[in-house]
């Protein structure tokens, strides 16, 4: 039996707090905690003195005053008279919605210039050599004007589309190509709720529909993987599937009376009614935020799909693979491991980037709640601080999203 | 025998056949098209189309940069010359040439300034990005900041010198007490840098630079191309210590520490540039104190080094996590102290893997630069959004002036990610 006894217990002294492994940290965090509550006083307190000092005072009731600006791209009914809340969640859904589009149309950019890269045609992955090499090495802020330019300075005025002698026809008598944005058929609903039909109600319940045909699907293939694992023989799915999406989605549609709203170049002598406006700045940055993005995204994919040993692609031409089949069902799922975890920041790259749209004058979140009501209120402070929040509660969700989606594909280790 | 051998023989081969050469269509050109051009039906087809579209391009594109007028004084006078022919109207570029990288404000006589400055930097930039040459260059590299910022900015010189002398003083400070204590030696290289500036700040006689052998030029008068590469150079050289900083602040085993650096990178990585830009145009200048005037180039440098610090760290912890931890081990079994084991063996290493990684950071931060034109700054992206395309001589020139920007943007950006590869293959040391 070993006589330990503790060590003989010194005195504290000063230096402890220093050379004394188990009183350093402690003491570090003192001084770092001393430190960070000093420069706050500090900061705190220069704040409040400019603030008296301006006649200020930090207060959020001005997002009830009326904005008194007009934003032409919106999602939800929106007038000068309207809140300056009301612009800030405009401004909101705009970002959104240039954040998703760009997103899919960067994704496949991203995928097609990658996958071509790979090609076995030299002048085919060259180009997109060139591509990837141009559109990364040049600041997305010029892109966007570039194309911003492209859209106003190359197409015809809506005036080109107006009257009986029009110099223009609307192509396929359907859609406008105009500097001011493309004038496309909009959609609405004759009995549906809200005055007119005209509620965002009716779309909800579009989209329920969707989800619904979805897990139905899913429903479907799961009984079809249970019956192939029992008898050996898949049960074509393929009709079933395809009705359960048709049926209750044509259905919904004709109950609710959908018909379209066509660009009506006889209506007004000034400008073309009707249909709805993409506008120019929406397009400008939609495509420039896709297509730069997609520059990354297309590197992303080359490194996912270079990162798969070639011993696969062999052994699934060893089994009687064909060419396309062991690209499905043999690289891209395990390429995929790879791909997603560059791919979520990417997206979030997109969303970030999108508050750019104040170059071109998309009204998005920086462009209203940080551009014309922070000029016309002159709340500084407050529109900052929300627009940030705005930005990392959807930088939170998306990353959230993408992490889940990216447990779920991840390789299970057993 | 011999006779009927020769005779009913119709021909002996008496040596090896030459080598034929293979089918025509098996070497040269041909063979390298048919192998990577037209190696089947889909290959011919995407080979086709290619050349349509590379055809298209250049038809669309070259005649308006062959035809392009180089000397005119306005847009009106470039389409008088061109007569209604298709053309590049670049004489733009060559009347707006100095306001392009200037800004339409840096005084005309002091462009050699700024020409020097950027000269140095190459210098200084030298031994850092190349391991090869002299070590003795660096002590250039450490006086550069200093000469560039009397080049540029101009007035009395004892400003910078009163800079340079605190530093010295710091260093030599740290010197003598940080082999024993690096904490010890941290604060008191500040507490003396501080006094240095502060006494030295107090000596320099008011006006000093009024009558300076280089004329004072205010910030707001900085723009252009040279704004573009000032913020980049300054923000990246700033930004790596603070990263390295806020990186091992984040593997920090006290809590405190440790919360404060992750929540201050979460937080700079979840909102976008501009929102950075906003608060360093309206909202930072209230955190100051009253009556200070601190001038927005100060301003948006603090916020831009802030947002590339956070990312440079996260590549730094990617680099710190990538070593096994058996260097942490090792080092802490040679009794090494912490500030010990990570200068001389955890961030040598680190530092290494995370080279690519920090170049990315710097490249992307580079283009960011140009954000500051949202925010009222004369870059090159605001003056040409801003002054050039407003004059009533060159309004619509957009293609351009556009393009001249992604072209100087394209340059040193493909330079600098060409200079991660070879580095990248230089530093590649294991795994041969």
């Amino acid at each position: 039996m070993s006589t330990m006894t503790d060590p003989p217990k010194a005195d504290f002294r000063l230096s402890m707090l220093i050379n004394d492994t188990r009183y350093r940290s402690l003491t570090f965090q003192v001084i770092a905690a001393v430190a960070i509550a000093l420069s706050i006083w500090y900061l705190g307190n220069n704040l409040i003195q400019n603030l008296r000092a301006a006649g200020l005072n930090i207060s959020y009731s001005f997002l009830g005053d009326p904005a008194g600006y007009d934003i032409n791209q919106r999602l939800i009914e929106y007038d000068s008279q309207s809140s300056h809340a009301r612009a800030a969640i405009v401004g909101i859904l705009n970002t959104l919605l240039v954040a998703v589009l760009a997103c899919i149309t960067a994704t496949f950019f991203g995928v097609f210039a990658g996958v071509l890269r790979l090609s076995n045609n030299w002048l085919v992955s060259k180009l997109m050599a060139i591509y990837v090499e141009i559109f990364r090495n040049i600041p997305v802020l010029i892109w966007i004007l570039i194309i911003f330019f492209i859209v106003t300075a190359a197409m015809p005025a809506p005036r080109a589309y107006l009257g009986e002698q029009a110099e223009r026809d609307l192509v396929l008598g359907l859609f406008a190509f105009t500097n001011r944005g493309i004038y496309v058929p909009s959609p609405f609903f004759t009995n549906g709720f809200g005055a007119e039909g005209g509620s965002a109600v009716n779309w909800l319940v579009v989209i329920a529909v969707l989800i619904l045909s979805h897990f139905a699907t899913r429903f479907v293939n799961k009984n079809a993987q249970i019956k192939q694992e029992q008898t050996g023989n898949r049960p074509n799915t393929l009709l079933l599937n395809g009705l359960i999406w048709l049926v209750p989605l044509v259905a919904v549609l004709f109950i609710l009376g959908l018909s379209w709203d066509f660009p009506d170049p006889l209506a007004n002598r000034f400008n073309l009614r009707g249909g709805l406006q993409i506008g120019a700045p929406l397009i400008a940055l939609w495509f420039a935020l896709s297509i730069y993005t997609g520059a990354f995204i297309a590197e992303n994919v080359r490194a996912g799909i270079q990162a798969i040993n070639k011993g696969q692609t062999e052994a699934a031409a060893a089994l009687g693979l064909r060419q396309g089949r062991i690209m499905n069902l043999v690289i891209l799922p395990q390429a995929l491991r790879v791909i997603i975890p560059p791919l979520i920041s990417q997206y979030l790259n997109i969303t970030k980037n999108s508050s750019l749209a104040i170059a071109v004058g998309y009204a998005d979140i920086t462009a209203t709640l940080g551009g014309i009501t922070l000029n016309q209120t002159g709340r500084a402070i407050e529109c900052v601080l929300l627009m940030m929040l705005f930005y990392l509660t959807a930088s939170l969700l998306i990353s959230t999203g993408m992490n889940i989606y990216n447990a779920s594909v991840k390789l299970k280790e057993r | 025998m011999s006779d009927q051998t020769t005779n009913s023989i119709a021909f002996v081969a008496d040596g090896t056949i030459p080598p034929s050469p293979p089918p025509a269509n098996e070497t040269g050109v041909v063979k390298w098209l048919r192998d990577n051009l037209f190696s089947n039906f889909t290959n011919g087809l995407l080979t086709f189309a290619s050349l349509v579209l590379i055809y298209l391009l250049l038809k669309n594109t070259l005649p308006w940069f062959l035809n392009g007028i180089w000397q005119a004084d306005s847009l009106a006078q470039c389409r008088e010359i061109l007569n209604g022919n298709v053309g590049a109207c670049f004489a733009v570029l060559t009347e707006r040439w100095h306001q392009l990288l200037y800004g339409f404000k840096y005084p005309g006589d002091a462009y050699w300034r700024p020409n020097l400055a950027l000269l140095l930097l190459l210098v200084a930039a030298a031994p850092v990005l190349f391991f090869d040459l002299p070590r003795k260059l660096l002590l250039f590299t450490v006086v550069y900041p200093f000469i560039a910022f009397w080049l540029i900015w101009g007035g009395t010189i004892l400003v910078p010198l009163v800079a340079f002398l605190g530093c010295v003083a710091a260093a030599v400070a740290f010197q003598k007490l940080g082999k024993n204590s690096f904490a010890a030696g941290f604060f008191t290289a500040i507490i003396v840098a501080l006094v240095v500036w502060n006494v030295g700040g107090a000596l320099i006689p008011e006006g000093a630079s009024d009558n300076a052998w280089l004329s004072a030029v205010p910030s707001r008068d900085l723009g252009g191309f040279m704004l573009n590469m000032m913020l980049g150079v300054t923000c990246v050289s700033l930004s790596v210590p603070l990263g390295i900083a806020l990186a091992l602040g984040r593997q920090s085993d006290m809590p405190l520490i440790k919360w404060v650096c992750v929540i201050f990178i979460e937080f700079i990585r979840g909102v976008p540039l501009i929102t950075l830009l906003f608060v360093a145009s309206v909202m930072l200048s209230y955190f100051f104190p009253p009556e200070s005037t601190v001038d927005l180039f100060l301003r948006v440098v603090i916020m831009i080094t802030m947002f590339s610090a956070a990312y440079i760290a996260e590549v730094i912890r990617g680099g710190l996590a990538a070593l096994p931890r058996g260097q942490y081990e090792a080092a802490d079994s040679l009794g090494l102290d912490y500030p010990q084991a990570m200068r001389l063996i955890i961030l040598p290493q680190a530092l290494k893997i995370s080279i690519p990684g920090i170049v990315n950071v710097a490249v992307g931060l580079f283009k960011d630069t140009t954000l500051v034109s949202v925010i009222s700054m004369f870059d090159l992206v605001g003056m040409i959004r801003g002054p050039i395309l407003a004059s009533t001589e060159w309004n619509g020139v957009y293609w351009e002036l556009l393009g001249f920007a992604a072209l100087l943007f394209f340059v040193v950006c493909y330079g600098i990610s060409q200079y991660s590869q070879w580095l990248e293959r230089r530093l590649a040391t294991d795994h041969r």
